[in-house]
């Protein structure tokens, strides 16, 4: 057993999981908009907003932007873990990731319920 | 027909400075010699280059190398496999510290091998026979013990060249998985308690570059899929 604790889940297997099933969440929500906006090309603000104001769409919208922080988190912890070996470097990049995760998950959890 | 050209690393600790790659020309009287014929013929030249080499039948493991890009084992590999254009490169095992020209330190390697337990281990009392295994659970073990620890898998997967000291390696995983789905095992969950973690199993990122190289043919990402599976079911 190999000690860590800063990644997502400090275990490999639910790290694991998490990176699948954040995937499919992800690859759900990319088709229903790339299939959204090919349908309706004369898209304009009022239908758009109509969108993102009903719950269903704010969960779904919520549920992909927490799926993009823990993939993002685990994936980039990975690529940290394998490259910067300097420790002061790692955790400190590390520190950058979290924080900018953290940064834009507010921000995205504002403007979903700030229009 | 002109001579085989050959470029292959060289490195003396003991009077190098830094490694350097030594160009042969070798005879090879047109024929479709091995690598590993190759390299004697180069040792008739220069009695100091140093490799290692055994059985020259591919079932010792000692003579793992990298031969135009690619690991594999010099004395089952015939030229017509490897050289392109009358050239053939040869480095020792990528990844791994170089004690003399081709010879390399397999300590990392063996201590992840030596990480997994690989041993029957059994708690229940010893019988007066042997312990039985059905024709199906015996079946279950081909694939992975035909492993013969060559180390041309574990020193061709990038996950394993960043974290040597943390994730176990193809070699080490086909291993595990050997005994994790031996039916006389029952050390099964100390067995996965040991893998959890993020680097051991879960540091493999599945590019099959271990799958590719395999002089025995094995699939060692199969075995980790499967150490996975079982994982996920041992722990949901």
């Amino acid at each position: 057993m190999v000690t860590n604790i800063t990644s997502f889940g400090r275990s490999g297997l639910s790290d694991w999981l998490m990176q699948r099933f954040s995937a499919v969440v992800l690859a759900i929500y990319t088709v229903f908009m790339v299939a959204y906006l090919l349908l309706n090309p004369n898209l304009d603000y009022y239908a758009w907003t109509a969108l993102f104001d009903q719950t269903w769409m704010r969960i779904f919208s919520l549920l992909a932007f927490i799926s993009v922080a823990a993939h993002a988190w685990i994936g980039l912890w990975t690529v940290t873990t394998d490259y910067l070996k300097s420790t002061f470097v790692r955790v400190g990049a590390q520190s950058l990731i979290i924080l900018a995760i953290f940064v834009y998950l507010v921000w995205g959890i504002q403007i979903l319920w700030g229009a | 027909m002109s001579n085989l050209q050959v470029s292959i690393y060289r490195y003396n600790p003991e009077t190098d400075s830094a490694p350097y790659m030594q160009e042969f020309q070798v005879d090879t009287k047109g024929r479709d010699v091995m690598v590993l014929d190759v390299l004697h013929m180069m040792k008739e030249q220069d009695s100091g280059l140093a490799f290692r080499r055994s059985c020259r039948e591919g079932v010792c493991g000692s003579d793992g190398m990298n031969m135009n890009g690619k690991n594999g084992l010099a004395c089952i590999t015939p030229l017509s496999e490897v050289v392109k254009g009358n050239k053939l490169t040869l480095r020792p095992l990528p990844g791994l510290p170089v004690i003399r020209d081709m010879v390399v330190d397999m300590g990392l390697f063996y201590k992840q091998y030596e990480r997994i337990q690989p041993y029957l281990q059994n708690d229940t009392p010893v019988p007066a026979i042997e312990r039985l295994q059905s024709p199906e659970e015996r079946d279950k073990l081909d694939g992975l013990y035909e492993c013969i620890l060559c180390a041309c898998c574990s020193t061709s997967c990038p996950s394993f060249w960043w974290n040597p000291d943390k994730f176990v390696g193809p070699a080490g995983l086909l291993q595990s998985y050997r005994f994790l789905a031996d039916s006389r095992d029952t050390a099964t969950s100390e067995r996965l308690t040991d893998l959890e973690d993020p680097f051991s199993v879960f540091r493999c990122r599945g590019i099959m570059n271990c799958v590719a190289v395999c002089p025995k043919g094995l699939n060692p990402t199969r075995a980790i899929g499967k150490i996975r599976e079982m994982l996920l079911a041992d722990a949901t």
